[in-house]
């Protein structure tokens, strides 16, 4: 399928439901990973941020936004890798946020990190919805995520950071 | 040579993400407990993260296709620019924690200071790191109240870490003729802005740890020309070690 015809808000759309591969549940354009695609007569080109500087998925988004337009017979993209402005959590959708916490990860609670970081004591337990639980540790799995423990249930959570 | 100047700063911001990054990742699952190791591993990659930033910035500055991997893994010793700080070995955990905790404090002042600099790349990496460098020195802090006020091991050991690492930070503050270009151009801070901040940090800190603020004044410098301790020999030979074995080996 060749296809030179496509603007840059149809292609935006055709990847934008690419998952991200740590939090399959959401899509790059949920976590506002992608942000952006022109065409400048010769390229499109696709803007995205990462969440962290270090992040471990933008190689694999990178590629994965080249595969699914190779698909679509479209080889002329070119791929920024955007930092400013920052990417930050108030970029979540409200959709997104209740996805997250479907998904079992406790969503962030306020807006960027204008507060001071620690003192996110109020975290609700994405399993049994208690406003009683623990800082385990700031760091989780991910760059993106704490570890909390709930006090109600137990169980343990991941929690995404404000960032 | 405002060129220059700029190239050799970045340089010298991503030699000590590098390094730091390094030293934290050899303690990659030998951590005291499973969270501390992932929180240990996480800091390092963030470190990695804004170290492959800065040398991309760097290759563009200096324009002879020299790529971020060339200046990661094909440099002589003599070549990196880092603090002697974060170079320093893991020896024990309150060793891991001093150093954490005198470059955390020095780190999120400057990334700070950064995020005004009136050259826009730097400054939007700065905006990107300062988030994460936060997280570093919270998480630190902790550790040195932690410490200092657990058991009379825990305590003794903190402490003695704290006097052994408060040599090499002197050479934080230390400015040449590149940081007052630099700084007079509004590009980056003057370090002695901010040295009473960060003293005030560190003061605090070790008073709530119910350790003492190091006395000792005389300080080692030389790692940000290039002079290292033997500590840095020993990062290379195993961090670049891939690179020499298999020149230009890639994933
Ligand atoms: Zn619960």
């Amino acid at each position: 399928m060749v296809n030179s015809k496509l603007n840059s808000h149809q292609v935006f759309n055709l990847i934008s439901e690419i998952p991200d591969p740590e939090i399959p549940v959401l899509t790059i354009r949920d976590l506002g990973i992608l942000r952006d695609v022109k065409w400048d007569n010769n390229n499109y080109n696709v803007t995205i941020t990462p969440t962290y500087t270090a992040c471990p998925a933008i190689p694999f988004i990178s590629n994965e936004i080249k595969r699914i337009l190779n698909e679509y017979g479209i080889y002329n993209c070119e791929i920024n890798i955007s930092y400013e402005p920052a990417w930050t959590t108030d970029w979540l959708t409200k959709e997104a946020k209740l996805k997250l916490k479907q998904y079992g990860i406790a969503p962030p609670l306020h807006s960027s990190c204008a507060k001071k970081i620690g003192a996110e004591s109020q975290i609700h337990c994405p399993r049994c919805n208690s406003n009683k639980s623990t800082l385990l540790s700031n760091f989780g799995s991910t760059a993106c995520k704490a570890l909390y423990k709930c006090n109600s249930c137990e169980e343990v959570f991941d929690y995404f950071k404000c960032h | 040579m405002e060129k220059n100047n700029l190239y050799k700063y970045i340089i010298r911001l991503a030699d000590n993400a590098l390094i730091l990054g390094q030293r934290l990742s050899e303690n990659c699952s030998k951590g005291p407990f499973l969270e501390e190791d992932l929180a240990q591993t996480n800091i390092a990659l963030d470190y990695i993260g804004r170290a492959q930033v800065l040398f991309n910035y760097a290759a563009k500055l200096n324009n002879n296709n020299q790529t971020e991997d060339d200046l990661a893994y094909r440099r002589d010793e003599i070549d990196y620019l880092n603090f002697l700080l974060v170079e320093q070995a893991n020896q024990d955990f309150a060793y891991i924690i001093a150093r954490q905790f005198y470059y955390s404090a020095f780190d999120c002042l400057l990334y700070n200071e950064l995020t005004k600099s009136k050259d826009e790349t730097l400054a939007s990496i700065a905006k990107k790191s300062i988030k994460e460098s936060n997280y570093h020195l919270t998480h630190t802090i902790d550790w040195v109240i932690r410490l200092g006020n657990g058991t009379d091991e825990s305590k003794h050991r903190l402490q003695n870490a704290i006097d052994a690492l408060w040599t090499y930070t002197g050479e934080m503050f230390e400015q040449d003729e590149i940081d007052l270009n630099l700084s007079k151009n509004n590009i980056a801070p003057n370090a002695l802005d901010f040295k009473a901040n960060w003293l005030n940090t560190i003061s605090t800190t070790l008073k709530n740890a119910t350790l003492k603020l190091p006395e000792n004044s005389f300080m080692m410098f030389g790692g940000r020309n290039g002079k290292h301790t033997e500590n840095l020999g020993h990062i290379l030979s195993e961090m670049q070690y891939l690179q020499r074995a298999y020149p230009n080996a890639t994933w």
